[in-house]
């Protein structure tokens, strides 16, 4: 019973929301809004047990003294940082939960991701052989959107920004729409082997 | 040059290189960077949730349907918001090592509503609108034998590249598709097909990874502007 409710509800609500979407009811149309905020609530309490493993990982890095457990105090206070601004103060734009984010996560983040910057280049300057056609292809179409993304206009004119506009919105978009199309039929039929039960690697290990 | 007196800039200067320090190799100002961004972000997103979604959907429509059920005026469409709340409190069993198999009720509550939501919501945006923009731009076709005559009537580049254009993004997502498609050998008319499809891939990962490159260093010029402008006053 424990297994079985549990599919037996996941195939149930499955099936509500499937039929759901061809029913032109106003009801209908009620449970679908209701049920995104409804999944929304759901899945912040589980954000709860996220955040929660995180510093019970942490907590015991630090009583245990185990490796790098310094920084685990750091984590221990960004977390405490975060919660103790937004639920004392509140989240507006000067708030200093705001302040938090605007000078502390977010030139962290964007510095985080421009670190890649660099290390693209690198693996690009070490991987970027033009050895088959393919991998010419591929060489050549990077080479002129980066190029097209950059202000040259008075020294090329526009036709090079405007052949990597071209070979976005065309091959580019072709070979996305073929992954796209892919992506929605794999997503399908996993979808359909969950509501049937037949994968059910979500309901975890144990009883 | 005018140095910022702002103790916020300076924090995120600091930080800012602290990230980059990691050019070099992994050090302590990096490891003590990344583990504040892990726990500030977390702390964040928690918060965001909570005011954002948490208080509107759930704790707003509680207080006013129990206050109009206390009040005499009876069960409101309010009380709704019960049921995921109650759900979100069967998913904390899981810290309870002993009713710890209750929180699948949850989880498979989320589940099915969310791969019933999935079935039809990718069947309208990843096939169907797909399709449809395959064939069509706004409410015209991409391939039309007007687009040709246009160009033999005034020959240019723009009139060659419309005319064109929309049929090879035909021929190219069928050839994309058709890469994938694993149900027959690729051989002989299937793998001529598959192997345009190859050269359609090749451009469009190209394509993806020149957009990224840019992206990440319009980041980076970006992080070097705050330095330079903002935290030093270098530039102006």
């Amino acid at each position: 019973m424990r297994r079985e409710l549990p599919l037996a509800i996941c195939f149930i609500m499955g099936l509500i929301m499937t039929v759901q979407f061809f029913v032109p009811h106003h009801y209908s149309q009620w449970l679908f809004d209701n049920m995104l905020k409804w999944l929304i609530i759901v899945l912040t309490f589980a954000m709860i047990l996220g955040i929660g493993n995180l510093v019970k990982l942490h907590l015991q890095k630090v009583q245990h003294r185990r490796r790098d457990w310094l920084y685990s105090i750091v984590a221990l206070f960004g977390v405490t940082a975060s919660l103790v601004t937004g639920f004392g103060w509140g989240i507006e734009a000067d708030s200093p939960f705001m302040v938090l984010y605007n000078y502390v996560q977010i030139p962290m983040q964007a510095t985080m991701f421009s670190l890649l910057a660099f290390y693209i280049a690198s693996a690009a300057f070490r991987t970027f052989r033009a050895r088959t056609v393919e991998a010419t292809l591929l060489l050549v179409a990077a080479v002129i959107v980066m190029l097209g993304r950059v202000p040259l206009e008075g020294i090329v004119g526009r036709w090079l920004p405007d052949l990597a506009e071209w070979i976005l919105d065309y091959p580019n978009m072709a070979a996305k729409r073929g992954i796209m199309i892919g992506i929605g039929l794999g997503a399908i039929s996993t979808a359909l082997k969950i509501i049937l039960g037949i994968e059910r690697s979500w309901l975890g290990g144990g009883d | 040059m005018h140095i910022s007196t702002d103790i916020w800039i300076w924090i995120a200067a600091i930080l800012t290189l602290c990230i980059y320090s990691f050019l070099y190799k992994d050090n302590p100002f990096y490891k003590f960077a990344e583990h504040l961004l892990v726990g500030v972000s977390a702390g964040y997103f928690f918060v965001i949730y909570f005011w954002n979604l948490v208080v509107p959907n759930l704790l707003t429509p509680l207080k006013t349907g129990f206050g109009t059920l206390f009040s005499g005026g009876g069960f409101t469409g309010d009380l709704a918001a019960l049921v995921p709340g109650i759900l979100g409190l069967i998913i904390l069993t899981r810290l309870i090592p002993k009713i710890a198999w209750m929180s699948r009720w949850a989880i498979g509550f989320y589940f099915g509503a969310f791969q019933g939501i999935i079935i039809t919501g990718y069947m309208q945006a990843y096939i169907l609108a797909q399709i449809y923009g395959t064939f069509m731009k706004g409410a015209d076709p991409v391939f039309s034998i007007a687009y040709f005559g246009n160009f033999f009537g005034d020959p240019s580049w723009g009139k060659v590249l419309l005319a064109v254009s929309g049929p090879l993004m035909i021929v190219g997502v069928i050839c994309t598709l058709t890469y994938f498609f694993f149900s027959t050998e690729h051989k002989g008319f299937v793998g001529g097909v598959a192997k345009i499809g190859i050269v359609f891939l090749m451009i469009g990962f190209g394509a993806s990874f020149g957009y990224t490159v840019m992206a990440r260093v319009s980041l980076l010029i970006g992080r070097l502007q705050f330095l330079l402008r903002d935290w030093l006053g270098i530039i102006s």
